[in-house]
């Protein structure tokens, strides 16, 4: 049976414990004077006992699940027929993947007797797991059941226990934040430590030279001076910069002009408006900057009789710049609104112009919010993904002109990870440890910003 | 005060009023460079991508010959299917233009119908003995450099080395222009179809449902985890230490980039839990993930908007907790917790970085039938067509953009709708 048939079956088992449940509560109340003497209503017995059903039964199901392949491939590759005995680890591992590929009815090339004997082996494993899941999980909501069942009587606090149980339910959802962190945390880390144990971490943190290309050669060692990520560093600064110099003055305008000069219609027309620049995906922004923004800057430089690449760093940064203009505009807005109005009235009355006020008490006053958002902002810039891939180029190159294509370390990230790998060479791990910088720099960033924006908001309330 | 003095502050007034002006000019400035940004983004995209929705056809006199079909006395079904239909088109344009006698010139007649025109040879047949022998006008699919050629995407003044489409096809091309034999039609096949090599024959249907699939599981999973998170920091959470902790991490993981999310999926579900590769399914757990913070958050707006007299009420009549929060604020919180998601749902359909990593970027000409099969999305389909030169894709990734965008602006007015329909103000 298929986890999914699995989980409709356990599903409809426990509505029928609703309803058993339900009805004994009726049963029970009946000679010692009908429902009003029940602790709670009848149908908090009914869920009661259904939760006795559902929650074991989806626990087998779950921890099964994720063990079963695990536990297949190992009684697999112990019982591999003779022939493959000698093998290492990764031709057996292969040999496995085939195995599995010809039970499941897909082609393999001239399956050896072997190989045709283990799939046969594995199908039968995977027949009798299965089997073995259903009638376990089954077994185990039907048993729970009937013991929910049987202890239901007038005074069970049948609504306390069920809401003990839901509150149960809800702390775990809200803790899956702390897991999902958790689960970032050590899949980089794990990764990372592998491929710092083959490179050495200060040949990636200061190494200027990057070309992982290489190291898949078998005859060279991954620490030839191939993982330097210098340049990357270098190129996501150089975008992520070029993008803060469009998207802060601008952003930071924008909220200025809103807030304090623009009428309630011209507000309330060009803020969601400007927040449509925030709701593009940004494939569409990569597309735009690999096609048109990128020619466009190309040939604008054979006219300036400058030397511009067509995907260079300018292109790829001032999209991305337009893009978090809503980002920055939207977080200066809150703070500026924010500033108290007995601020500006005092400036005004001693004679100050609006501008006046604006440069020398607003600002001022909301200075540490907007350092925060702008924070928020280059955090966001150097995550950014789609447009660096689409419209920076791939040459790892140490430079400072904007007007060369350089590469970032999103962008490396996904040409490493995309297509065919194998998972234990150092260029896929190296990803692994581009990602573990990439957390820690925005963690770092993103919890300054948190915590500048959080102590600011305090200072009025 | 002197004259002289009331001089010197009056045109010190004066600077300071034009400085006034200008400031406020920069203002009214950067509010129009995001406009005028915006403008220009969607007129790039439109321009580029609106020819998409029209396809070329042209017009052949197809004679269903047996022979060249290779189909002799009762052919069996897969007789039928793996006939030489290709050999009829072929044989249809040689007819249209005999003038064409060298096999090098023939090779390149061929290349005016696109190569899934011996599909709609073989629909129009259906398999029907009785069809033998008789011609019949068919409306094939054209080529994509025809198509570009029609659509003027082609500059015809280039010499014959720089263009895509030599002098010899235009020449054909003029002729059966002049004939009436092509067509512009309605791109149903764009609707209609997957992923695929050539552009005339590629459609976004698949990618299309591979969102859908997707956000299905996205939706499931995150909709019931969010609420019931919300829910708990909101109504039932002690202030203590694990409650900060909760916080400061949901917090976080809104700010953490995306392709974050992905190397997690790459790492945890693929990896790790033996989940398919390019599946739907594991695209909507790690969007799941990526989207709760959003959920989250403003599951919370909507719980606090909801007044502390309700609670109260509902209290005071003798619920408990659960009960007053389940029957009397959840329900009223509703609307703000749907407006919410939905926006989050738009968040994760345009999303594409984090599915590279678990390898949605897979070339998927089939389309996908469950949330298991190897499928892939809206924005990824957008990427991959980006990086292909020819002019087909160009115009089909800005259409396919087109799409996307629709979908998006659907959405987001569904949640507008949402908040000013239901949204009650206390």
């Amino acid at each position: 049976m298929q986890a999914s048939t699995l989980f409709v079956t356990i599903v409809i088992l426990s509505v029928f414990g609703y309803y058993f449940g339900y009805k004994r509560a009726h049963d029970v109340a009946k000679p010692v004077g009908g429902v009003k003497s029940l602790h709670s209503l009848p149908s908090y017995y009914g869920s009661w006992t259904a939760l006795w059903c559902a929650i074991p039964a989806l626990l087998v199901l779950a921890v099964w699940t994720m063990f079963q392949g695990a536990i297949i491939d190992g009684l697999l590759m112990q019982n591999l027929p003779a022939e493959f005995a000698h093998m290492g680890a990764d031709e057996r591992s292969m040999v496995v993947n085939n195995v599995k590929t010809l039970a499941e009815g897909g082609m393999v090339i001239s399956p050896s007797e072997g190989v045709k004997a283990a799939a046969e082996d594995y199908k039968r494993y995977s027949s009798i797991s299965a089997l073995a899941m259903a009638a376990l999980a089954l077994s185990a909501g039907l048993a729970f059941l009937a013991v929910a069942w049987r202890r239901i009587r007038p005074e069970l606090r049948a609504r306390n226990r069920v809401e003990k149980i839901i509150l149960f339910l809800l702390v775990s959802c809200a803790s899956l934040a702390i897991l999902t962190t958790v689960g970032i945390v050590f899949s980089v880390l794990f990764e990372s430590v592998q491929f710092f144990n083959r490179v050495s971490i200060f040949e990636f943190m200061f190494g200027t030279h990057w070309s992982p290309q290489i190291a898949i050669r078998a005859d060279q060692v991954g620490a030839s001076g191939a993982f330097g990520a210098v340049p990357l560093f270098v190129g996501t600064m150089l975008i992520s910069v070029i993008a803060l110099l469009v998207a802060v003055p601008t952003g930071l305008m924008s909220a200025i002009y809103l807030s304090e000069y623009a009428d309630k219609r011209f507000r309330s027309m060009a803020k969601p408006t400007l927040e449509i620049l925030a709701g593009v995906p940004t494939v569409v922004y990569g597309f735009f900057a690999a096609l048109t923004v990128g020619p466009f800057l190309r040939d604008m430089g054979v006219v300036f009789g400058l030397d511009v690449s067509a995907q260079s760093a300018l292109a790829a940064g001032l999209v991305m710049g337009v893009m978090i203009i809503p980002f920055v505009s939207s977080l200066s807005d809150d703070v500026i609104s924010a500033v108290p109005q007995s601020l500006r009235d005092g400036s005004y009355g001693l004679g100050a112009t609006r501008s006046e006020t604006i440069k020398q008490v607003v600002l001022p006053a909301a200075l540490p919010g907007i350092v925060g958002g702008v924070l928020l902002a280059a955090s966001r810039a150097i995550g950014e993904t789609m447009i660096v891939v689409m419209a920076a180029g791939l040459t790892a190159r140490l430079t400072a002109n904007p007007l060369e294509d350089v590469t970032t370390v999103t962008a490396q990230i996904v040409t490493l990870l995309v297509g065919d790998q194998e998972f234990d060479s150092p260029k896929t791990l190296a990803a692994f440890a581009l990602g573990l910088m990439l957390f820690v720099t925005t963690l770092i960033l993103n919890v300054v910003a948190l915590r500048v924006v959080r102590k600011y908001r305090e200072q009025y309330d | 005060m002197t004259k002289q003095s009331m001089s010197k502050v009056e045109a010190h007034l004066a600077r300071r009023y034009a400085r006034e002006k200008r400031f406020r000019f920069y203002g009214l400035l950067s509010v129009f460079v995001g406009f005028a940004f915006l403008v220009v983004l969607f007129t790039s995209i439109i321009s580029k991508g609106y020819t998409a929705f029209q396809q070329t056809y042209i017009q052949l006199d197809v004679t269903y010959d047996a022979d060249i079909l290779g189909l002799y006395d009762n052919p069996t079904e897969s007789d039928w299917l793996y006939a030489n239909y290709d050999g009829l088109i072929k044989a249809a344009l040689r007819e249209r233009f005999p003038e064409v006698t060298s096999r090098s010139e023939k090779r390149e007649l061929y290349k005016l119908v696109s190569s899934g025109a011996k599909f709609s040879v073989r629909d129009s047949l259906d398999n029907n003995e009785e069809l033998l022998g008789t011609t019949a006008t068919l409306w094939v699919l054209a080529d994509d450099d025809l198509d570009s050629v029609l659509k003027g995407h082609i500059d015809r003044t280039l010499p014959e080395a720089d263009r895509r489409v030599k002098d010899q096809h235009l020449v054909w091309i003029d002729s059966l222009v002049e004939n009436g034999e092509v067509e512009k039609r309605f791109n149903t096949v764009f609707f209609t179809h997957s992923a695929s090599a050539e552009p005339e024959q590629a459609g976004v249907w698949g990618a299309i449902k591979g969102s859908f699939f997707t956000l299905i599981v996205t939706l499931v999973l995150s909709f019931p985890v969010g609420v019931a998170a919300a829910v708990y920091l909101e109504e039932f959470a002690p202030q203590n230490r694990w409650t900060d902790l909760i916080e400061v991490n949901i917090n976080n993981l809104a700010a953490v980039p995306s392709i974050v999310f992905g190397l997690l999926g790459l790492a945890v579900f693929l990896n790790f839990m033996g989940l398919p590769r390019s599946a739907p399914l594991v695209g909507g757990l790690v969007l799941t993930l990526m989207t709760l913070p959003t959920i989250i958050i403003s599951s919370r707006a909507a719980l606090k908007a909801v007044p502390p007299s309700i609670r109260e009420a509902a209290l005071g009549m003798g619920a408990s907790r659960m009960q007053t929060i389940f029957h009397h604020v959840l329900p009223l919180a509703m609307p703000g917790m749907l407006t919410g998601t939905i926006i989050g749902m738009a968040q994760a359909l345009g999303e594409s970085a984090p599915l590279l990593m678990i390898g949605m970027v897979a070339f998927v000409a089939e389309v996908p039938q469950g949330i298991t099969d190897p499928a892939t999305v809206l924005p990824v389909q957008i990427f991959q067509w980006a990086d292909l030169p020819e002019r087909g894709f160009v115009e089909r990734t800005s259409a396919a953009i087109m799409v996307l965008l629709a979908f998006l602006i659907a959405m987001n007015a569904f949640a507008v709708y949402l908040r000013k329909r239901f949204e009650r103000r206390w």
